[in-house]
């Protein structure tokens, strides 16, 4: 009998051009929690869906109580009692919350459905979690936070023994947090395993007493909680002193380029005023559902705002489309560039091409050729490894996809760059070639603003820092004042209130 | 503040239902003003009777809309399990009235069943599948009966009875009505007490968390088109049985009637959403509209600019009540 | 910005014979010359100049339409009622002349009524986003057919061809070549390089392979939907207009099933239902051939019911081979991707 309720050893992973996982190890006790840590794209998610059954590892194997198993779909990982409550929340919006936790498992007698018991034994499961809505509730009208309390409802009712969260307290308050630890120590306690993944090293130090950390697909070691120190935490997730990732070069800054004022948006941000100027770059950062991306979308013209005033170069300016705002010389990078930076079955030409087409047009008519050597100066500019700019874009790695969508917005004009999570799954050799070329654009006179959740990023680059927490700028700090415990506090104030570790 | 949406939410919803009972009771109170026969024990009679085709129908559709998807065919195969199971009777294979309905049920399943193959295995558009049918099925007719009726004098005697009598209710109910309803008691009870309706509703709602709830979308795609095209054959019999006849072209632009019905019940084209009580009012409306135009000196060439029309306040009413409530739940967030 | 690690990136590319035969276009000429091929050995007249292009003007007429309608196919979207939109051109055409307006008027009310008839379905989808072009279409299919029908009801209007430069639009010849050729081939042209030529044609391919990325790089998408939805209209006015120069009279319903014909049409000819994907050049190719098949079909005395029955058949067909060739790859995908983060 083995000690361990779940390991897997020598896990291999690997997507088209990407090596996802090399050879982890990994090992959890039974009624342990244990996190996971990691940079972005060091493969904490990938090796969560190997353990669910989501996607297969090429090589290594897995081990239940000792004995090996394999799982073919998501379905085997659930039937062995292993439960995943995701980040993006899948659940049945227009079905009731009772429904949400027993759908694929309800209470059937004779064929037909026992309403009154399921939702009575829901209940008690929402009682447990100390949920205060009914089982009867629309999951629509539900918070995040809620939703993600009738997902740990569904693991629990599924006798789930191992239980993976992924970045649970990331849409939630401190207040919501803090009810999260409880649940997660409880389950413990009735002898759940679980597996956490999180950034927040307070999650970490508050829950676990085992950390496993992966970097760049690598597995670098596990560790005691109560033995290793943030610095050495750190150390271990990024591989190297901090300081020297970036190339942040000394820029004298220059004119104002964008002042916003007091720009709402009902539901979504309220009151946010900020500036950005030439050579500046301003990170912008909080927790996830602060309003960041809502606000740089309003910036762009994608989304409409209620009130408040958009200056640039001191002038006033509406901005109701993408276009407007591209005229203008604002260039945007998505957070999700697969989905929103990039069309995944066209080339890296085209794609770079295609905000600036009628600029290499002669009265419509596309001119191919200057496209392409337009293309091509651009994508070696930024350094995109491919041989041709006929590539798709869709066989390129997560780094190389990403310097096409900054080669793209540099087709452009640009006097201001908003950039949304640039390093997000990008591996470190990219990593740093972006924060150069971020360093260099910024020594060129452009203003940039920088989104990210990363602290060492935000950290690392921005001459100044904003922080938003529910929609609303918390803090303002400049680059010497600015330190991790500040940013933090700042992200999770409500309103005004400071809620204090 | 999220109990006050929920409410909210649960109001609108439960709302949509009663507030087409209002606006159904209100036309008929409008149209009893201008024609006071409407009204009339024998007059609403009658328009269920007619109407029972569409009524009916309607709930094939609804399934098939539940799980997101569509199916323009269904008039179609209506028309073609409601033609060969005339032509089996026209040509003596039987003459019992329920051999009649079950053949045509069953050619029906078949139709739907191919539809569903295509659309599952093939993964073809259920547009496009069912725009392809559409016209097979009716081709297939029009083949099948050699361009000609099954006349009147062509079927047996009891069967031309059936439409007109009440012998299934002993007297009470007109037998194609009593059929309807029995259809939507049973589908009533599917839909919410049976692991396969509130499948339906998940798939409908979000189909990548059913698929990783084990849920086999494709078996149960498969089965939705087999039962709308299990409808469309039902239907087909009643059809014959209230005409005493078959004719090839019968049925065509029965789609959009049950597309209307299901739009205006508050069905939602993306699926998940939609209840068997709205699609029946919504059917009703349908049939109100049908019987009481000629009724107030609507011409009937103008029944089908108006269902298109309804059609398309319909959904464009639904897009606009989607918008307020979205932006009532925005401010209620308290940003 | 030179080049950080001294790599070059090559700018053009080089073509190769395989790819030519490989491609879609070529399987469906080798359709098309099996279509001739069967369609001589019924007739022997066949292969006669004047009388094949008889044949071909008599599809031409609905064969326009699909030439905007690859635009709205490669858009992602799709559009249920050009059948609707030429009945009530048409229609509007036979009335107008029939109350005494000079035919020039009602052609130009057939136009106006084409045009107006598509900008609806464009103001209807751009406006309200959230609803997909197949319902609004679909209502729109009902609603316009159903308003030919209010007008004419169950009677013709007739008499079209008494003024004779109305007749010979559809009937005239350059010689040999029906000047309806003429127009169709210009048009084919004009659609075609505008697709793969210009920028226009380039947004629409953006749009239909992704639209949310499209947005973001400043593709104006709602402007380039509204203007394929309008031109679909515009060019089943310029089909009633024909339809009513070629048969003289009008019903309201004439010209069912030109939707399935049109789909069928783009479809055969290489451009997926998904959006995005596939060229001009097909859809020309296969309304030859899908016109020339029913043509045959017409020889051997197959009647208009069982020709559509087999449209339909074909487009199932012609949709579900690419489908099942790559299911096994798109499998695999599904089920990476269903349900989790990131």
């Amino acid at each position: 009998m083995s000690e361990y309720i779940l390991e897997l050893s020598g896990i291999t992973k690997i997507f088209p051009g990407v090596k996802a996982l090399d050879r982890v190890d990994f090992q959890l006790k039974a009624g342990e929690i244990h996190a996971l840590m990691g940079e972005n794209g060091a493969g904490k998610s990938t090796f969560i869906k190997i353990i669910t059954g989501v996607h297969h590892a090429e090589e290594g194997e897995i081990f239940l109580d000792g004995k090996k198993v394999e799982f073919k779909s998501p379905l085997d990982a659930q039937r062995a009692g292993i439960a995943a409550i995701y980040q993006h929340v899948t659940s049945y919006p227009h079905l009731s919350v009772t429904e949400n936790i027993f759908m694929g498992h309800e209470d059937v007698k004779k064929g037909f459905i026992q309403w009154k018991d399921m939702h009575k034994k829901a209940d008690v499961l929402l009682g447990q979690l100390n949920a205060e809505f009914p089982s009867t509730a629309l999951m629509s009208s539900l918070s995040v936070a809620q939703q993600q309390m009738v997902e740990i409802a569904k693991a629990l009712s599924m006798d789930a023994r191992i239980i993976i969260m992924d970045e649970p307290t990331a849409a939630l308050t401190k207040r919501e947090s803090e009810e999260l630890y409880r649940i997660t120590k409880k389950l413990r306690d009735n002898g759940k395993s679980i597996i956490f993944i999180s950034h927040r090293l307070e999650d970490m130090y508050q829950l676990a007493s085992v950390v496993t950390v992966l970097r760049d697909s690598h597995y670098i070691g596990t560790y005691d909680v109560s033995e290793i120190t943030p610095p050495e935490l750190i150390k271990a997730m990024v591989g190297r002193e901090i300081k020297e990732l970036f190339p942040k070069p000394d820029v004298t800054i220059g004119e104002e380029v964008l002042r916003v004022e007091h720009l709402s948006r009902t539901g979504y941000f309220k009151d946010v005023s900020f500036h950005v100027s030439a050579g500046e770059i301003v990170g912008f950062t909080g927790l996830v559902g602060a309003g960041r991306t809502e606000v740089i979308q309003t910036l762009f013209g994608i989304e409409r705002y209620n009130s408040g005033t958009i200056f640039l170069g001191g002038k006033k300016a509406v901005i109701r489309k993408p276009q407007d705002a591209m005229r203008r010389g604002i260039g945007l990078l998505t957070e999700d560039r697969q989905e929103c930076g990039l069309i995944l079955d066209w080339g890296i030409g085209k794609n770079i091409t295609l905000p600036e087409v009628k600029k290499y047009a002669r009265h419509h008519v596309t001119n191919e050729k200057s496209e392409n050597e337009a293309a091509r100066k651009l994508a070696e500019g930024v350094d995109v490894k491919a041989l041709t700019v006929f590539d798709l874009v869709s066989s390129l790695s997560g780094g190389n996809q990403q310097k096409v969508v900054v080669a793209k917005a540099l087709g452009s004009e640009l006097k201001l760059l908003i950039m949304d999570e640039p390093t997000k799954g990008v591996d470190v050799g990219a990593k740093a070639a972006i924060y150069e070329i971020m360093g260099d654009l910024a020594k060129q006179g452009l203003a940039i603003i920088m989104i990210s959740s990363e602290m060492p990023e935000i950290l690392g680059m921005s001459d100044r820092v904003y922080v938003m927490c529910d929609g609303r700028i918390t803090g303002e700090l400049s680059r010497a004042e600015a330190t991790q415990e500040k940013i933090l506090e700042r992200a999770m104030v409500k309103h005004g209130h400071a809620v204090h570790a | 503040m999220q109990i006050k949406t929920k409410n909210l939410l649960k109001k609108l919803r439960s709302s949509r239902e009663l507030s087409l009972l209002l606006v159904l009771v209100f036309l008929c109170l409008l149209i009893q003003l201008r024609n006071s026969s409407f009204l009339t024990p024998k007059t609403i009679g009658d328009m269920l009777k007619n109407y029972s085709t569409t009524i009916t129908l309607s709930l094939g559709m609804m399934s098939v809309l539940l799980i997101g998807g569509i199916d323009i065919s269904v008039a179609s195969s209506l028309a073609f399990s409601g033609m060969c199971a005339s032509l089996m009777m026209r040509d003596n294979v039987y003459s019992s009235t329920l051999v009649m309905f079950l053949v045509s049920i069953g050619i029906g399943f078949c139709c739907g069943m191919l539809v569903g193959l295509v659309v599952t295995k093939g993964k073809v558009l259920p547009i496009i599948a069912t725009l392809g049918f559409m016209n097979i099925f009716r081709g297939a007719t029009y083949i099948v009966s050699g361009s000609r009726w099954v006349s009147a004098y062509q079927f047996q005697s009891a069967f031309k009875q059936f439409a007109q009598s009440k012998t299934l209710t002993f007297g009470l109910i007109n037998n194609l009505v009593f059929i309807t309803l029995v259809c939507y008691a049973v589908f009533f009870v599917i839909m919410k007490w049976t692991r396969f309706g509130r499948r339906i509703y998940a798939i409908g709602s979000n189909p990548e968390a059913a698929a990783v709830s084990g849920i086999n979308i494709s078996r149960i795609q498969f089965l939705v088109y087999s039962i709308a095209g299990a409808f469309a054959g039902l239907t087909g019999a009643m059809y014959t049985a209230l005409y005493a006849s078959a004719q090839s072209d019968m049925g065509m632009g029965m789609e959009m009637d049950v597309i209307a019905a299901c739009v205006i019940g508050g069905v939602s084209l993306s699926g998940g959403q939609g209840s068997v009580t709205g699609v029946f009012l919504g059917a009703l409306t349908m049939a109100v509209i049908g019987k009481a135009l000629p009724l107030i000196g609507v011409s009937q060439f103008w029944q089908t600019a108006i269902k298109g029309a309804i059609i398309l306040a319909a959904i464009i009413i639904n897009v606009l009540t989607q918008r307020a409530m979205v932006k009532n739940a925005l401010k209620e967030r308290d940003i | 910005m030179p080049t950080k690690s001294g790599r070059t990136i090559a700018a053009t590319k080089e073509k190769s014979l395989k790819s030519v035969f490989l491609r879609w276009e070529f399987l469906l000429i080798l359709l098309f010359l099996i279509v001739n091929i069967m369609n001589a050995s019924i007739s022997k007249n066949y292969l006669n100049a004047t009388n094949l292009f008889t044949a071909i003007s008599t599809f031409l007429v609905k064969g326009f339409i699909a030439f905007p309608m690859a635009y709205i196919l490669v858009l992602g979207d799709i559009d249920l009622s050009v059948g609707s939109t030429v009945a009530l051109s048409a229609t509007l055409l036979g009335v107008s002349y029939n109350a005494g307006l000079p035919m020039g008027a009602a052609v130009g009310i057939a136009l106006l009524c084409g045009t107006l008839c598509g900008f609806l379905n464009g103001i209807i989808l751009t406006k309200f986003t959230e609803l997909a072009a197949m319902i609004v279409t679909l209502g729109t299919m009902t609603l316009y057919r159903g308003i030919a029908e209010m007008i004419l009801g169950s009677q013709s209007t007739g008499g079209l061809q008494n003024v004779t430069w109305f007749y010979d639009l559809y009937y005239a010849r350059l010689g040999t070549v029906p000047y309806i050729f003429i127009v169709f081939c210009v048009l084919a042209v004009a659609f075609g390089f505008i697709l793969h030529k210009t920028t226009f044609g380039r947004y629409i391919y953006a749009i239909g392979n992704n639209r949310l990325a499209a947005r973001y790089a400043g593709v104006p998408v709602q402007r380039v939907r509204l203007i394929c939805f309008t031109l679909v209209g515009l060019i089943c006015g310029i089909s009633s207009i024909y339809y009513a120069s070629w048969m003289g009279t009008v019903r309201y319903d004439i010209a069912t099933g030109y939707e399935l014909e049109a789909i069928s049409m783009v479809v055969l000819g290489g451009i997926s239902t998904a959006g995005g994907k596939g060229n001009f050049p097909g859809t020309v190719i296969s309304i030859f051939t899908i016109g020339l098949l029913k043509y045959g079909l017409g020889l051997i005395n197959v009647n208009s019911q069982t020709i559509l029955m087999i449209i339909g058949a074909i487009l199932i067909i012609v949709v579900t081979i690419p489908n099942l060739r790559f299911r096994k790859h798109t499998e695999k995908h599904a089920l990476a991707s269903s349900g989790t983060a990131q």
